[in-house]
């Protein structure tokens, strides 16, 4: 009982990460239809940004933390909407993809060029070591990590339902021809997207990064969970993203240790398909209709 | 019908007879990239089909060259004659391109994408885990080479011809299925989907077809790969190799006919002329991946139609420019 208890807060440690990022993801398809191949690069390369901060610039980790979260913003939010969305979007979907796709394998080769092709150390938000509730043994890294993802998630929910700036945005994403009728800047708000976007990521990347190192192929892995987790949850709301993201994460950690180690990265993939053939339009979307 | 361009036709004679002289002047390592460049195009044309044709993403292009691979490799291992593997190859991945699109497609948006990007990562942890079957991260070794018409392709020459005539072969089937009435319906499905499903075309079942048709084709490729390379493991046919296809397809000029043979050809060629770059070949194909794609989304090809579109428009302004003084003069 208390290992179920051990793999259902690592679990749900790992699916508030993915929860952050698939957020992310879906904000961005549902503001600007990008489909975002690069989403994990873009929580692997934070991590290195805070690195450089430390070692380069010899910083404190909470500043350095600070200017890997804003550098993400500038580079991975307006830089990335500015020099590769804007330009593209107007030929459609695939340029886009393709593009993406080229872009996280050009940020991968960049971070094993430049940086170092070896899993680094990353400074943790706190020490190590192990708490005991009710007799079970958690360690303290991921209580943390839980405890701050969840506030993160929340305070972005809070946000997005309940001030006037988040319902700006959701109108945005779910008609941006509505929305610039009722006098929203659809521009800005989806310039937020980007930015709201890249800061999750940034977030996710800090508070994963101490846990399996900062290394140029984490990306992969993120990537392809929180498409998934997006999926899942539904494509068209950002709440389905945090549900699927969790949901993903305590399946993940519990199909390794009680249905196959060697088939771990398999389960959630059968999700999707099963997913998709009987509930195409995610967990918790709405059916979209076409027009026409 | 178009009529073809003069220059067209000189360029085209001089590709063939480069291709069919190639081995004469070559070494064994460059007729091995030029039978490599044959293969990958069979696998591209395929996912062109796909992608450029019934505008469909799919992410398993690569999977499925696995899949044909490991097929041929394990059947003609087993004692099965060449030509019965390589069929049973594109039979496998036609069957299982339809399945896997059977349900995608059942909806909208790019599902298709995400599909295959599962089904590809299953296929590599079948490929690694089963080791009963697949020798896992081990992989295949010697891989025999067929005989064709009793021609032993054991040499490198050899089997460059036969790969060749085999890219001529898909090449044309592709070309006439292109203009059949059924090409027609696929590309009227990518122009338009909406008004294509209003004049009659099953939507969902052509572009289901060019899917599985797409996916057969990586498959025959495999067959082809396999015995070429004469090692195989998991490794080379992970998700990373069908998001190369998918470059290639996109990098050449998605929709063209001619796209497939062009990324190849310029995915297999930059990294021999970018070797004094060392290991940042990567990032600069990646860099130059992104640029291509902002400034011209067509692709390689289509840049050459830019140019040629706005030759044929100069020329007409001229011819206008031409006419404008005598046009004014009887006023």
């Amino acid at each position: 009982m208390s290992s179920f208890l051990q793999l259902l807060v690592s679990g749900l440690a790992t699916g508030a990460i993915y929860a952050l990022v698939a957020v992310g993801f879906s904000l961005l398809w549902q503001t600007s239809q990008t489909i975002n191949f690069a989403q994990g690069e873009f929580v692997m390369i934070p991590a290195f940004f805070v690195l450089v901060a430390i070692k380069v610039l010899g910083l404190s980790f909470p500043i350095a933390a600070l200017i890997g979260i804003a550098v993400a913003a500038l580079v991975l939010g307006v830089l990335f909407k500015r020099v590769i969305v804007d330009p593209m979007l107007k030929h459609g979907v695939l340029p886009l993809v393709v593009s993406t796709i080229a872009l996280s394998l050009f940020m991968r080769e960049a971070v094993k060029d430049f940086y170092s092709s070896q899993a680094q150390p990353f400074p943790s938000l706190v020490a190590d070591h192990d708490i005991t509730i009710f007799g079970t043994v958690f360690s303290a890294q991921s209580l943390a990590l839980l405890v701050v993802a969840l506030v993160v998630v929340g305070a972005l929910h809070g946000f997005l339902q309940h001030t006037r700036l988040g319902r700006m945005m959701q109108a945005t994403a779910q008609n941006p021809t509505v929305a610039r009728i009722l006098g929203i800047e659809v521009e800005r708000m989806i310039l937020y997207t980007f930015l709201i976007n890249s800061i999750l990521c940034a977030i996710a990347s800090i508070l994963i990064s101490p846990i399996y190192l900062a290394k140029f192929t984490n990306g992969e892995t993120l990537g392809l969970a929180a498409f998934v987790a997006a999926i899942i949850g539904g494509f068209n709301q950002a709440r389905g993203a945090m549900v699927g993201g969790v949901l993903l994460g305590i399946l993940d950690n519990l199909c390794a240790a009680y249905v196959s180690a060697q088939y771990r990265a398999a389960v959630p993939l059968l999700l999707l398909v099963v997913i998709i053939l009987f509930r195409p339009q995610g967990l918790m979307g709405r059916v979209e209709e076409r027009t026409v | 019908m178009k009529r073809v361009h003069p220059l067209a036709l000189i360029g085209g004679v001089i590709v063939a007879a480069f291709l069919l002289s190639a081995p004469m002047f070559l070494k064994s390592y460059g007729i091995y990239l030029l039978a490599l460049w044959a293969v990958t195009t069979i696998a591209a044309l395929g996912l062109n089909l796909t992608l450029g044709y019934a505008g469909q993403i799919s992410l398993a292009q690569g999977a499925f060259v696995g899949l044909g691979a490991y097929t041929t490799a394990l059947m003609t291992g087993a004692g099965v004659p060449y030509f019965v593997a390589f069929l049973a190859s594109g039979v496998l991945t036609f069957a299982i391109g339809w399945c896997l699109g059977y349900p995608a497609l059942r909806v909208q948006h790019h599902f298709l994408a995400f599909v295959t990007l599962a089904f590809s990562t299953l296929l590599f942890l079948l490929m690694r885990n089963e080791q009963w079957l697949t020798n896992g991260i081990y992989g295949i070794n010697d891989i025999r080479r067929p005989t064709v018409f009793g021609i032993s392709t054991n040499k490198n020459t050899e089997f460059y011809y036969f790969a060749l005539s085999m890219l001529v072969a898909f090449a044309f089937i592709k070309w006439w299925m292109i203009r059949s009435p059924w090409g027609r319906a696929f590309i009227a499905l990518r122009e338009n989907p909406l008004r294509a499903a209003s004049l009659g075309v099953n939507v969902r079942r052509y572009t289901l077809m060019a899917f599985a048709i797409g996916s057969a084709f990586a498959g025959f490729a495999g067959a082809l790969y396999a015995p070429l390379v004469q090692f195989i493991e998991p490794n080379s046919f992970q998700l990373t190799y069908s998001l190369k296809l998918l470059l290639m397809v996109l990098v050449g000029g998605a929709g063209y006919f001619l796209g497939p043979f062009m990324g190849a050809l310029i995915d297999l060629l930059l990294p021999e002329w970018l070797r004094f770059t060392q290991g940042y070949y990567l990032l600069i194909y990646s860099a130059l991946v992104v640029t291509l794609m902002a400034f011209c989304p067509t692709g390689v090809l289509g840049i050459v139609e830019r140019i040629r579109e706005a030759r044929i428009s100069r020329a007409a302004s001229a011819a206008r420019a031409a006419q404008a003084p005598s046009a004014t003069s009887s006023n």
